[in-house]
């Protein structure tokens, strides 16, 4: 993927592109607002990570403007204000995500994937389908190698997020986040419960399981 | 008014000093505040000052205003009742005039000259009120009539028409002049005739009325000037008892309030306002300290601990040890960055901003998500779940913290509220009030003594046997804050055994009527007034 990283710290930002360049993508860093903002409209971006307080122009701007010149590559604003109120201004301004500094790299990168993907995909679909699993977003049925799984609503959501990002790595605070609407970080693994039963009714009994835990990340979804 | 009185030779200097420069207006303004500072740092000898400061009040100008138009609009209405008046009357005595002039005109025409004078000496004789009439030769003499002579004004005329002029007459108090009103014909031989009124009665009502507007205007000037004075001296004392408070405050006397007058009017309202105020900011300053004190105290040993593991690191040896001591301090360094969330929700849910973001928040909706959310893992832990809502529960609020408030409270009493022998049964329960919702967390643990039910409530306050127990102390200090955000309150109760932790949120005023009303439950899906999870 090719990243465009919009970060005035050096140091954070070189730790940032070396961790995104590790992790196989091309990443570009602007380290002032006009430049970032210059970069972004020149440049073939997949994602953009724009720090929110920049010198010349502050991510806001960057953002709104792009979005008004009709760029809808995905952004995702980093910010040491982490409020909700924060968060919502951020997503008003066609951010496609926010996360708060500080932040763990596996949670970015994890975020980072998802939004380069969702930039290709996603068309109005009613049936997602990873391997032989397949789920029927209208009829809200859920079949694995054809074979009905009954799954509660909120189990519903969290394997359709699942599935809509699958290949990548979602966290828990992206499980809690998309799929509870909650934003706060809960001091009990709740999500990895949830998890469990969820693979319980997924995986339990078919020889290849599909749902993985990525130790220190969060969890993943593949066909193999 | 004797102070008034007094305080106007005080203050001449000043007074003459602003109506010779602008620079002299400057001086007495400043001299103005300055004595009021002096004054208050004297204590209660507020009563001296200037009564151009009484003058230049916002309630004094108000009362000149409205005094100004208040005699304006007299005047008008005087003038105009004066007007009309006199114009009718006016009319009535032209139309007797009138009527009289074509009288004489018929006997004119009938019996020449002669007829006029019959006619004339019938009239003076019959004593027509205030009627005058003359007949006069060409050479001036009076033929008949009631009048001396012809009046001066006509002697050279000869149009004839309407005239007015004035008559000198002989009353016990010496010669008077008096106003009359006539109609003057002029005839070809020579001869005038006069025929006219007495109109000294108008001029005398003219009189009246301007008497009436002189003593009307002048009165209210002088009761509207003296009530503004003491409107004003009234409204500035208030004012003063405010700035003085105000000053008081900035001088560092953080406790001092403004007076509140007890009449609740709007200046009572605006002291009110503003010692809510300072409550809040003293509140907040206050926390501020007590947060700023806690965290050097309470994030030290942490951070003691981080730097040990760091430099441990950096000296071990081995590449496996090095992993270990490096992922154990991620964890330490995530343990501090949550303490840090927390205190600075805390700030923010005391400091009052997230009341801007209230919205309605059903209550019940979010026992409900959060109780599905944990239930799994109580299940787990091998404990015993029960949730108990009502349909709905409307309070105004910020909907992520209330959840956030019922997952720490969820989770202390999964870290604290197990029993020695037994699984946990915990349960959440709203209710809904008349005036409250009340949510219920409880548990089946050693709960709390109550002796520390309220300090567990304080920040970094923990039980000395949770200390083995990971947390950081702040999960109920943080539930009481939002609370009070919330204009609620966090209660802890025995649960006999167990903890009972009541976060009582008011409900959301105008719909909360419709919340509990029997036709509102008809409306919806779920007609059952109770879900259990």
């Amino acid at each position: 993927m090719h990243i465009l990283v919009i970060e005035d710290d050096r140091e954070a930002a070189n730790w940032l592109l070396k961790g995104l360049r590790e992790a196989g993508h091309v990443a570009d860093l602007a380290t002032n607002g006009p430049e970032g903002l210059q970069m972004a409209r020149d440049g073939d971006y997949d994602v953009l990570i724009v720090d929110r307080m920049l010198p010349g122009m502050d991510g806001l701007s960057i953002v709104r403007s792009l979005r008004e010149e009709g760029d809808q590559t995905p952004a995702l604003f980093l910010s040491a204000l982490g409020e909700v109120e924060d968060k919502v201004e951020g997503l008003r301004a066609g951010g496609d995500d926010y996360l708060a500094k500080p932040y763990s790299f596996s949670e970015l990168l994890a975020r980072v994937e998802v939004l380069g993907r969702r930039k290709t995909a996603e068309p109005v679909q009613t049936r997602l389908r990873v391997g032989d699993m397949e789920m029927d977003l209208l009829k809200r049925r859920v079949t694995r190698a054809g074979q009905e799984i009954l799954l509660q609503p909120r189990e519903f959501k969290l394997l359709e997020y699942l599935m809509r990002n699958a290949g990548n790595v979602v966290t828990r605070t992206m499980l809690l986040e998309n799929v509870w609407n909650y934003h706060f970080d809960p001091q009990t693994n709740v999500i990895d419960v949830h998890i469990s039963r969820l693979r319980g009714k997924i995986d339990k009994g078919f020889d290849k399981p599909m749902l993985h835990t990525v130790r220190g990340s969060g969890y993943v979804l593949k066909a193999d | 008014m004797a102070p008034a009185a007094d305080s106007t030779t005080h203050s001449t200097p000043a007074e003459t000093g602003g109506k010779s420069s602008g620079t002299g207006k400057n001086a007495d303004t400043s001299q103005a505040g300055y004595a009021a500072e002096t004054v208050t740092g004297r204590g209660p000898h507020t009563q001296r000052r200037g009564i151009w400061r009484v003058v230049r009040t916002s309630t004094f100008r108000l009362v000149a205003i409205y005094l100004l138009v208040f005699a304006v609009s007299v005047a008008a209405v005087l003038a105009y009742t004066w007007w009309q008046a006199q114009r009718l009357l006016q009319a009535q005595i032209e139309q007797t005039i009138a009527a009289d002039v074509r009288g004489i005109a018929e006997q004119y025409a009938i019996n020449g000259p002669g007829g006029v004078v019959a006619v004339l000496r019938r009239r003076t004789q019959q004593g027509v009120p205030g009627g005058l009439y003359l007949l006069s030769g060409p050479d001036g003499k009076v033929l008949a009539g009631n009048l001396p002579q012809l009046p001066e004004e006509l002697q050279k005329r000869e149009r004839s028409g309407w005239v007015d002029f004035t008559i000198s007459v002989i009353t016990p108090s010496g010669p008077r002049e008096r106003h009359v009103r006539a109609y003057y014909i002029h005839l070809a031989e020579g001869l005038h005739i006069v025929i006219g009124r007495d109109i000294e009665h108008l001029f005398q009502f003219r009189r009246v009325i301007r008497n009436v507007l002189l003593w009307t205007l002048g009165l209210t000037t002088l009761l509207g000037i003296g009530g503004g004075l003491l409107l004003s001296r009234n409204f500035l004392r208030r004012i003063d008892g405010i700035t003085a408070s105000v000053r008081a405050i900035r001088a560092g006397r953080l406790a001092r309030r403004v007076p509140v007058e007890g009449s609740g009017d709007e200046l009572d309202r605006l002291a009110e306002a503003l010692n809510d105020m300072l409550d809040q900011i003293e509140r907040l300053m206050q926390g501020m300290r007590e947060v700023s004190s806690n965290i050097a105290h309470d994030l030290k040993t942490p951070l003691t601990r981080l730097k040990a593991q760091t430099e441990n690191a950096l000296r071990a040896g081995g590449e496996e040890q090095r992993r270990e001591a490096l992922a154990s301090t991620i964890a330490q360094a995530d343990e501090l960055l949550r303490t840090f969330n927390s205190l600075l929700l805390i700030a923010r849910a005391e400091a009052g901003q997230a009341r801007a973001g209230f919205s309605e928040v059903d209550v019940a909706e979010v026992a409900r998500e959060v109780a599905e959310l944990y239930e799994p893992i109580v299940e787990d832990m091998g404990g015993e779940f029960a949730l108990h809502a009502p349909r709905r529960a409307l309070v105004l609020g910020d909907r992520q913290l209330i959840a956030q408030a019922l997952v720490n409270l969820l989770e202390n009493a999964m870290k604290y509220g197990v029993p020695k022998e037994g699984a946990l049964r915990l349960s959440v329960e709203v209710r809904t009030g008349r005036e409250h919702v009340d949510i219920i967390v409880s548990d089946n643990g050693p709960g709390i003594p109550e002796e520390m039910r309220e300090k567990v409530k304080e920040r970094f306050v923990r039980l000395d046997k949770a200390r083995s127990a990971p947390g950081s102390g702040l999960g109920l200090s943080l539930v009481a804050s939002i609370a009070r955000l919330h204009d609620g309150e966090l209660r802890l109760e025995d649960n006999a055994p167990g903890l009972r932790a009541v976060l009582r949120l008011p409900v959301r005023r105008d719909a909360g009527k419709a919340g509990q009303s029997k036709g509102d439950r008809g409306g919806g899906i779920d007609t059952s007034g109770e879900a259990r999870a």
